[in-house]
């Protein structure tokens, strides 16, 4: 992850340099959409080859969803509550 | 809209392509994942250096920033609690474990396969990936019923990158630093609390 997270800076000063040139910036953001479509892509083919998780699809599959609902909501639960009670109220 | 629909899409497809070609072990979509992830953090850089609003608010939040990703670690613990007085097949430091990895599943998941064995470590692989695509999908939905902050707790580790560009497309590109900040915090932990609940 520490070449992501160089990358990410690198992205950074370039695109400060780059923050005035919308043409340049509207093309990153057409192939900021194409690398999440791939990135979906790839997550399928990963998910697709594991015989181990297409088998037990349905037990495994039923109990990740609900747990990761719970997870979830919960998270954004009590984000919600924290910004609502001590800081929106200005 | 027409976005999840190709997000969806192209999800789908993987799918059918990983179950149906026949690739070979080595052709398996993680390496790939790594290079587009990449690109991706690469473009989402330029995204942040290149609002304006980035730095202002940066110097505008200070207590603020922290209290994001503190709210996804209790708020991930309270909701995997509830959950595993549901179900009697996973205990509670399992439960933990599973919603522990806060969308990171590739991490996530070797760690807890590496301590407590391949079925839990299943379970985190498609949990985690579940988290990142209901963030995906329901970003908009969930603007309209947690507010702002919803999408980025929702994201968890994934908000600072696959799910930062969703996110900071509903609820504003001045949130991209918050964002990148509570994923940032959340992806470093993983490796630390994951060990620390199963040990």
């Amino acid at each position: 992850m520490e070449v992501g997270i160089i990358l990410l800076v690198t992205g950074i000063f370039l695109g400060y340099l780059l923050r005035n040139h919308s043409r340049i910036l509207r093309i990153g953001s057409k192939l900021t959409d194409g690398a999440i479509f791939l990135l979906l892509f790839f997550l399928g083919v990963t998910v697709g080859m594991n015989e181990k998780i297409i088998s037990n699809f349905q037990n495994i599959g039923l109990q990740s969803l609900v747990i990761t609902l719970f997870a979830t909501i919960g998270s954004m639960a009590v984000t919600f509550v924290f910004y609502k009670f001590f800081f929106d109220k200005q | 809209m027409k976005n999840t629909v190709i997000i969806l899409f192209f999800f789908v497809a993987g799918l059918l392509f990983g179950i149906y070609a026949f690739l070979p072990e080595e052709m398996s979509g993680d390496k790939m994942t790594r290079y587009v992830l990449y690109l991706l953090l690469f473009l989402v850089g330029v995204g942040v250096g290149s609002n304006k609003n980035t730095l202002k608010l940066l110097k505008s939040v200070n207590l603020k920033i922290f209290l994001i990703p503190l709210t996804v670690i209790i708020g991930t613990f309270l909701g995997t609690t509830f959950y595993s007085l549901l179900d009697s097949s996973l205990n509670l430091r399992e439960c933990w474990a599973v919603g522990a990895g806060f969308g990171y599943y590739s991490l996530s998941s070797v760690l807890i396969k590496e301590i407590a064995g391949g079925s839990l470590g299943v379970i985190a692989l498609l949990s985690n990936i579940i988290r990142e695509i209901l963030t995906l999908l329901l970003t908009p939905v969930i603007v309209r019923i947690f507010g702002r902050y919803g999408p980025i707790s929702a994201g968890g580790a994934t908000s600072m990158d696959t799910t930062l560009p969703i996110i900071t497309k509903y609820i504003g590109t001045e949130y991209v630093a918050l964002s990148v900040f509570s994923g940032l915090v959340l992806t470093l932990l993983v490796p630390f609390i994951v060990p620390l609940i199963l040990g």
